[in-house]
């Protein structure tokens, strides 16, 4: 089976505090710790032990610069043999729909029986899978939680719904698919990994090896524009409490029996 | 402005929580706008009658083969029912983002999701907020909604509209919806387990997030549960590296627990964690970072390191009983 997983870099939220630039008009982006989105990883571990039971390989794939190299080869240093970057000023300022269709792109010059991406990325949109799935007409399935192979032409899938409920469900091959966090238990990556794939090449396309025309992508396409960042006003938030780490003990066990909170 | 249309999700022949907030999403879109519901299932009669209160027309699809919500289906025959130039509302939720990215692709219209807030109109843009890193940050996007819209609105932010005053009426779009072919076929729905504690009774939870930073800290929450007389329950990275069992996650794709005490513990405060606290709990959040998007939903908040603050507290708790 050969299978595509769309990855995207992304600023690690556990790193780092994520705050707004000077200018309002996006986060603060210098010394910012980037990973790989958490939802992709899943999606290349999926990936990665579907093709050591059924054969074939693993591709990813991102839009980005030349620094989201790093995220596919950390990626690759997981078992992923190809990586592509999708790298052009023209794709800067793409909405959910221009990545899609950067990934459109490649996906046509490629023959994969599986394209897989995140349920999510940083911006929480939700929406690259389930866009990329109708511009090339295959069926679709978000938040996948479990994948069978049934045969060469079909999967059963798991989606997530409410409540922690499954729903199964039987999809053609070749499909789309997002992947939800838990599906599986992504594998380490030390440096030594990622430094043996340090040499592997990573081929570079722009957006006109991909026949994509300047008013299909980036910002000028976009066609849900973002205007700026703000902070909102945190209505009445917490009560801060403040002191020694005693005293903010103390304080909370006073509260915690006033509560009902202390048995 | 066009017509605004709201999807309607149900079960059991009830709607859900989303389906008046929807009205009032859409009456902040525009108030003068005639707003329709979309009803789609098998047997809807009477939901659509209940619908056709708070909606001006309810558009019903009733059909054996929707008997169970196929996003890849329902899309088919949205579009064939639906204005090009449509605005159509879902919920942010498994369903509206099942279905509604690819809707908007087909539709050639723009898609918004997961929008807390809409800011009225600049001509023909319309303005949204959303937000980014998990609440962290927020933004003010626009759309020029003039050929339509797809939009997916975060469940619990609009107030629901009780006012069921639209006085409507029921249209049958069956026969113009069609017959959908499909490559995905819906086979069943299997319900998640039950676990060893119900922390849906619990009354005080510990809840831990991944500021827990490893498994072997889990017993220091453990403890501090202990001392409480509380349950330890979690988001969902914790269920996720399997060192809590899927039965102790909070949230929208867990457990929806309506303690008195909610202790938020290295926990950021995403939308999908909160929407499985209900009841209005006291909620107590402690976090590293001052401006994790939970403090603005606890009452109290302490800025500290959760491994350092949790056997102090477990100490101190021990000390005074
Ligand atoms: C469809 C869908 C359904 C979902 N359903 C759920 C759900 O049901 N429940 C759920 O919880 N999530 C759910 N999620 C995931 C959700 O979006 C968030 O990713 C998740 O809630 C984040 O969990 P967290 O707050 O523990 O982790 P993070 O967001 O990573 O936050 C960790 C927090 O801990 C703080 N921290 C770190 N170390 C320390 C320390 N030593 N001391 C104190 N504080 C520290 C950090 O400042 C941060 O605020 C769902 C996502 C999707 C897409
Ligand atoms: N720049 C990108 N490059 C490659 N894949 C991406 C990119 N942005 C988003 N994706 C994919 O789309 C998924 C959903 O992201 P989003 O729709 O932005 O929330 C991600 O998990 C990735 O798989």
């Amino acid at each position: 089976m050969e299978i595509l997983v769309c990855v995207k870099r992304v600023p690690d939220t556990e790193e780092n505090e994520i705050e707004i630039n000077s200018d309002g008009n996006d986060i603060e982006r210098d010394d910012l710790v980037y990973s790989v989105n958490e939802w992709d990883n899943y999606a290349v571990e999926e990936a990665i032990q579907m093709v050591d039971k059924a054969g074939g390989s693993v591709t990813v794939v991102t839009v980005g610069d030349e620094e989201a190299e790093e995220v596919l080869r950390r990626e690759m240093a997981m078992g992923a043999e190809n990586g592509i970057l999708l790298d052009d000023e023209a794709f800067e300022g793409s909405d959910g729909r221009g990545i899609a269709r950067a990934l459109k792109g490649v996906i046509e010059k490629g023959n994969y029986d599986l394209i897989m991406t995140g349920a999510q990325a940083d911006a929480g949109a939700a929406q690259v899978g389930g866009m990329l799935a109708a511009m090339l007409d295959l069926p679709y399935a978000s938040l996948v939680n479990s994948i069978e192979v049934i045969d060469d032409k079909k999967l059963k899938v798991g989606r997530e719904i409410e409540g922690g409920n499954q729903e199964m469900n039987e999809i053609e091959l070749p499909c789309v698919l997002s992947i939800q966090t838990g599906i599986n238990e992504p594998r380490y990556v030390g440096i030594r990994g990622i430094r043996k794939v340090a040499s592997v090449d990573i081929p570079t396309h722009s957006a006109s090896d991909l026949g994509i025309g300047a008013d299909e992508i980036g910002e000028g396409a976009a066609r849900l524009k973002k205007v700026d960042y703000f902070v909102p006003e945190s209505g009445e938030g917490a009560e801060m409490l403040e002191g020694s780490t005693e005293e903010i003990a103390e304080k909370m066990i006073e509260i915690l029996k006033a509560k009902g909170g202390l048995k | 402005m066009a017509q605004i249309f709201a999807y309607i999700e149900h079960k059991d022949g009830v709607a859900d929580d989303s389906a008046l907030e929807l009205v009032s999403a859409a009456k902040k879109i525009d108030a003068g706008a005639d707003v329709n519901a979309l009803v789609v299932g098998s047997g809807v009669d009477g939901l659509c009658n209940d619908m056709a209160a708070s909606y001006k027309e309810v558009w019903k699809i009733d059909k054996d083969d929707v008997a169970y919500p196929n996003a890849e289906i329902i899309r088919g025959m949205l579009l064939n029912i639906l204005p090009g130039d449509a605005i159509v509302l879902f919920p942010h939720d498994t369903f509206g983002m099942d279905l509604s990215p690819g809707l908007s692709v087909k539709m050639d219209s723009p898609f918004a999701s997961d929008v807390v807030d809409f800011e009225g109109t600049d001509g023909s843009d319309l303005k949204m907020i959303r937000q980014e890193f998990g609440g962290q940050v927020s933004t003010h996007v626009k759309a020029d909604i003039s050929s339509g819209a797809v939009i997916t609105v975060r469940p619990g932010v609009f107030e629901p509209d009780e006012s069921k005053s639209a006085g409507g009426s029921v249209v049958d779009k069956t026969g113009d919806a069609g017959d959908v072919a499909t490559k995905r076929k819906f086979l069943e729905v299997v319900v998640a387990e039950i676990g060893d504690v119900d922390i849906t009774k619990s009354e005080v939870l510990v809840s831990i997030g991944r500021g827990i930073e490893e498994e072997d800290n889990i017993e220091i929450a453990q403890e501090l549960a202990e001392a409480m007389g509380a349950d330890v329950s979690c988001s969902r990275p914790i269920v996720d590296a399997k060192w809590l069992e899927k039965s102790r996650q909070v949230g929208t794709s867990g457990q929806t627990v309506k303690p008195k005490v909610y202790m938020a513990m290295g926990i950021s405060g995403s939308f999908q964690h909160l929407g499985g606290i209900k009841g209005n709990p006291y909620i107590i959040a402690v976090n590293k970072n001052p401006k994790a998007p939970i403090f603005q939903v606890a009452d109290i908040g302490v800025v500290a390191d959760i491994l350092e603050f949790m056997p102090e507290l477990t100490e101190k708790i021990k000390e005074a009983s």
